[in-house]
């Protein structure tokens, strides 16, 4: 067996190294960061068709990320889904009143995402409020389905 | 025909036996166990010869392992176009399955077998009795800060597995195959949840590291003490693990995956 000293100076590099792996892992690999939750606000948005939207789907405004969707779930008295959207606080107060969300689909088969266009309205969003103008998901099979019987009826 | 019924069930009872055996052992040891700075000293050691000198094993076979992954993943993504999921792959992958689970089998080969051989010697050569003589408890002194010293060993050894693994992905995605790094990482972070993937990768390694020394330490401690039955032991501590870890990742991950 080596020297106390030694082994004890190895042990805590092993712990040190742990530590570090944790860190990375935290970081870099799963993207952690302090104070996501913090400096948000919320906002709802009821669609009649979510498609293949997910809870930590991306919120976008002219491409660029602003925000999560923080839950999804149903209206029971209109049977739509209630979306409820987690913006950056950096945008509250600055996005009109009648701003429209659309859910789109990054490229061909790719996630679900809402797309927000900013309206012109005076009056400003701020958390709780409800987003009116909404467009629900385009389903490709719909669509196909839909073309299909269009052109057999020609 | 009622020889072998009774053998049989005598069999059982045997198993029974053991099993018995092992859950008082694993509560007298730990029960109690002194928290002076002496026992910390023995607990030192024992990471040192189970956790350190493990590390080199751990961190080849993480580089390679990560190193396949983004090789094989790259050849079938790329077919797709989807090449850029590389990184989402690679992590997922090891942060999942494949950091626990190797990192586990790899532990109870270089440390278990290790761990079982040193106390079946120990309990051969009378040494654990001589210490009972003397007033010291063997299960105090020897086994408890074994025990303790795996379960904090394996979880970190794991998360050390995971980062070489995804560094040695990177080295053969990006450094190589010439993915492009940016979208590596950004699609690694939009896939990879800490609660989900990290800590739950690590939850699952604390339960492989409780098996993997609970086996070890018993069969050293319970073995028949001749040098066939230290052999025994040793495999049987290899098989048994290696069994344990399978199985229970299957569990653990139908409870924590099964619904993402």
């Amino acid at each position: 067996m080596p020297k106390q000293r030694w082994v004890e100076i190895s042990v805590g590099g092993f712990m040190l190294l742990g530590i570090l792996a944790l860190v990375f892992m935290a970081l870099k690999v799963s993207g952690l960061t302090m104070n996501a939750d913090r400096n948000s606000f919320q906002v709802e948005a009821y669609f009649g068709d979510i498609g293949g939207l997910k809870p930590r789907s991306k919120v976008t405004l002219a491409g660029v990320t602003v925000g999560r969707v923080a839950a999804i779930e149903l209206d029971e008295e209109w049977f739509e889904a209630r979306v409820v959207l987690e913006m950056n606080s950096s945008l509250q107060g600055k996005l009109s009143k009648d701003t429209a969300a659309a859910i789109q689909t990054a490229g061909l088969l790719g996630d679900n995402y809402i797309s927000l266009t900013p309206g012109i309205e005076d009056e400003m969003l701020g958390p709780g409020d409800t987003l009116r103008d909404t467009q629900s998901a385009l389903i490709l099979e719909q669509l196909i389905n839909q073309f299909i019987t269009n052109s057999s009826r020609d | 025909m009622l020889d072998l019924l009774a053998g049989l069930g005598r069999k059982q009872l045997d198993i029974l036996a053991a099993l018995g055996r092992s859950g008082i052992f694993i509560f007298q040891s730990l029960v109690g166990w002194p928290k002076s700075t002496e026992a910390l000293s023995l607990w030192v050691r024992q990471v040192y010869s189970i956790g350190v000198l493990s590390l080199i094993i751990i961190v080849v076979s993480g580089l390679f392992i990560g190193m396949v992954l983004a090789l094989q993943g790259y050849t079938i993504l790329v077919d797709f176009g989807a090449e850029q999921a590389l990184g989402q792959m690679v992590a997922l992958s090891l942060t999942r399955e494949l950091a626990p689970v190797v990192a586990a089998l790899l532990f109870a080969g270089r440390a278990g077998s290790a761990l079982t051989a040193e106390i079946g010697l120990m309990k051969a050569t009378e040494q654990l009795s001589s210490m009972e003589m003397i007033g010291v408890d063997p299960l105090k002194r020897i086994v408890a800060p074994r025990l303790l010293a795996g379960f904090f060993a394996l979880p970190l050894l794991t998360l050390v597995f995971a980062m070489v693994g995804v560094g040695g992905g990177w080295l053969v995605g990006v450094d190589w195959l010439g993915v492009d790094g940016g979208a590596f990482w950004s699609n690694m972070q939009s896939a990879v949840g800490f609660q989900q993937d990290v800590i739950n990768g690590v939850i699952k390694s604390l339960v492989f590291a409780l098996a993997v020394t609970w086996i070890a330490v018993f069969q050293g401690y319970d073995l028949v003490p001749t040098s066939e039955g230290i052999s025994r032991a040793t495999t049987k501590t290899v098989v048994y693990s290696s069994l344990v870890i399978l199985g229970l990742d299957f569990i653990l991950t139908a409870l924590m995956f099964s619904n993402i």
